[in-house]
């Protein structure tokens, strides 16, 4: 029984990182239709970036509260501000585009954002410095759910209520509802389209920060690599809940993480991901729109 | 001359880029030493860079606007100078031709090394003008491509390992076994709409992948299978150079064999239905196509010629991993039908000489090759989404002189 608690509990830390990746997802696929391929490379460079303020502040003999917030705010500025600079450049001249083009132009920049880490920094696995400390009163159940799985699952939780509440409640959530329902009378009430697309990218990029600096540290090293894979994860678990829908994302999430976790635990690590894949399939079989995704009509 | 404003553009622009790359460009620190690198000439360089390369997109975006105030009225007119060229008979014949010959003589001309980097290409062409029946004629988005050259690669590696079979037979088996699993493949996803059906085809292809990995007792897992017969000239085995160039025949043929099956398949009666599959599928049942079987067909024939790539690609490097059937090359294939042009043959074939060509004349730059592929992918959208040569649509134009008439009766 511990062990099937053990692989419950570690399911939904994997999740809610994925969650937290798949909302920059399914968020931009929702107002702008587009799968943004260099999302996963976003969260890398969220990871990186936290890696190399946190290191630089431990050399320096900052304590451990303030590198982490340093550190987290560092990720999330500078992640934000790829996402920007990635949507500027990339997708918007594209907006016009062929349906394929600004997928193309997404995949490039993945590969480019790759490159660019891998040539500035290293090909090497960087050791994670552990940021989240061990709690005292986690000692008895340590065995079976560790503090950082506790820190990532009441971070991501209060991260997705932050959000319901930016979306559902405020200025900017209302516009960004209203341009993904329908851009051209979204332009026609006055709202700047431009800007609301822009804000989708930097609150997706920051989640993914957040993300990459809770997983990371969770995990103990990075590369420049590890977008990629978290990258296709995430975009599955957003597809899987309905791409397009937020609450989708998150059960997506959680569906993929406790499914890959159990996966791994009973049967055979090797095939954690085909499991993922299909499972995907399976599931797209018979709700062809996801799980929480409404079946669009066509109008003729 | 350059407004003074778009200069301070400019510079907020490399200023920006400066802050961007700071921690990633500037800051390289050693987590073991604990020593911390500051590079800070790397900040000037990319404000510099960035400063440049903004000044040079705005010239381009200036000089671009005014071109086409003028000429807006000719280019509705004229047909752009390619595709004059290629729907001329007078011209298309003595240039296929032309082709035909330089592609011929260039064994003789070029080194062994040239002649493999260029059967390579080539095999990206039909990879190419493969996946451009499902992406770009049916308009079905298939990020999985790779899976059923995998499994060309790997029925002619499993049957020559366990059977002895030779290139010849398997040829054939390889492309019926992939075009068998397009079929098998096809029918849950087809009621999937676009997006839904790319990523389905991308976890497809990684479900490949990662069996062919982990099933070490069926596939020898990643480190591949090592020695497969090269493909033998009825029953002539050949030297090392002898037999690149046999493969590099053997390529231009198939290339030349698909370049006309698919230009047969695009104006018959089934390569119109794709096209109107694309368009609006709603609109194309209602013409009485029959929707399930055509997108299979497309599915199929697709996924044959990538089988029938993978053997080859399988008898010319003499070994397969799993390694060489990853997301990437999926992207690679689908980014030379885009780029290209979708639906366009001469726009694939262009677009496979140039994304496999480029990389391997870039290698004199080695470990940049990927970022200037990445960053090239990028400006090509950005400048022309249409891809190199953009597919036109044969259109019917009524004649001038036969509304002359009309209106003199009248």
């Amino acid at each position: 029984m511990d062990y099937f608690i053990e692989l419950f509990f570690g399911g939904l830390t994997r999740g809610s990182i994925y969650a937290l990746i798949a909302l920059g997802y399914t968020m931009v696929y929702g107002i702008i239709g587009l799968i943004n391929f260099a999302h996963g490379e976003i969260y890398m460079i969220g990871a990186f970036t936290a890696f190399i303020v946190a290191t630089v502040l431990s050399i320096y003999g900052f304590p451990a509260l303030a590198i982490i917030i340093i550190a987290g705010l560092a990720a999330a500025v500078w992640s934000s501000s790829y996402g920007y600079t990635v949507e500027k450049v990339a997708y918007r001249p594209l907006r016009k585009a062929p349906r394929l083009a600004p997928l193309i132009s997404a995949i490039g920049m993945s590969i480019f954002l790759q490159n660019y880490v891998l040539l500035a920094q290293t090909s090497d696995f960087l050791p994670f410095p552990a940021l989240i400390p061990e709690f005292a009163f986690m000692e008895p159940v340590a065995h079976i759910v560790g503090s950082s799985d506790l820190v990532i699952l009441v971070t991501t939780a209060v991260v997705m209520i932050g959000l319901t509440f930016l979306i559902k409640f405020t200025k900017i959530g209302k516009a960004m509802r209203a341009t993904a329902q329908d851009k051209t009378m979204a332009v026609l009430v006055g709202i700047n389209v431009d800007r609301v697309i822009s804000a989708t990218f930097i609150i997706g990029s920051a989640l993914a920060a957040i993300g990459g600096l809770l997983i990371a540290s969770h995990i103990g090293q990075i590369n420049f690599y590890i977008g990629f894979i978290a990258g296709i994860k995430a975009f599955t678990a957003a597809v899987l809940g309905g791409i397009g829908s937020i609450p989708g994302a998150v059960l997506g999430s959680l569906v993929l993480g406790l499914t890959e976790s159990f996966a791994t635990g009973y049967v055979s690590s090797d095939y954690e991901d085909v499991f993922a894949f299909s499972l995907l399939v399976l599931i797209l079989i018979f709700k062809p729109s996801g799980l929480l995704g409404k079946a669009e009509t066509k109008k003729v | 001359m350059f407004p003074v404003k778009e200069l301070k553009r400019s510079a907020l622009i490399s200023l920006w880029f400066a802050f961007l790359t700071f921690p990633i460009m500037v800051i390289k620190v050693n987590p073991i030493e604990r020593t911390v690198d500051w590079r800070w000439d790397n900040m000037y360089f990319v404000a510099i860079g960035s400063f440049v390369i903004s000044i040079l997109s705005k010239v381009y975006l200036i000089r671009k606007e005014r071109r086409s105030g003028r000429k807006k009225i000719s280019r509705a007119l004229t047909e752009p100078f390619m595709q004059r060229i290629l729907r001329e008979p007078r011209f298309l014949y003595p240039l296929s031709l032309a082709i035909l010959v330089f592609a011929i003589a260039f064994p003789y001309f070029f080194s062994t090394y040239q002649t493999n980097i260029m059967t390579t290409a080539l095999m990206y062409v039909v990879l190419g003008l493969g996946l451009n029946i499902v992406v770009g004629v049916a308009g079905l988005l298939d990020l999985g491509y790779v899976a059923f050259y995998a499994v060309g690669a790997y029925s002619y590696a499993l049957l020559n390992m366990h059977f002895n079979m030779g290139f010849w037979t398997v040829l054939p088996i390889g492309g019926l076994f992939a075009a068998f699993l397009g079929v098998l493949l096809g029918f849950p996803v087809l009621r999937l709409r676009g997006d839904y059906l790319a990523i389905v085809t991308l976890g497809f292809g990684e479900i490949i992948r990662l069996i062919l990995e982990n099933w070490n007792d069926f596939s020898q897992g990643p480190s591949g299978i090592a020695n497969i017969s090269r493909p033998s000239f009825f029953g002539m085995e050949m030297s090392f150079d002898g037999g690149i160039t046999y493969i590099y025949y053997l390529v231009v043929a198939l290339v030349v064999f698909t370049i006309f099956v698919v230009n047969r398949l695009q104006n018959s009666r089934l390569g119109r239905a794709w096209l109107a599959l694309r368009e609006d599928e709603i609109a194309c049942q209602a013409m009485g196509i029959d929707k399930t079987k055509t997108k299979l067909i497309a599915f199929s024939l697709g996924a044959f010629w990538a089988g029938l790539v993978g053997v080859i690609f399988a008898a010319k490097t003499t070994f397969v991993n799993p390694a060489s059937f990853t997301f990437l090359e999926s992207a690679i294939i689908l980014s030379i039908v885009v780029l290209g042009g979708m639906g366009s043959i001469v726009g694939v074939i262009f677009g496979a000489l140039i994304l496999i060509l480029m990389p391997e004349y870039l290698r004199a730059l080695s470990e940049y090759r990927m970022l200037a592929f990445g960053g090239i992918l990028v400006v090509m959208m950005v400048f022309k989404p249409d891809g190199i040569i953009s597919n036109v649509r044969r259109s019917y134009r009524f004649k001038k002189h036969i509304s002359h008439q009309t209106s003199d009766q009248s």
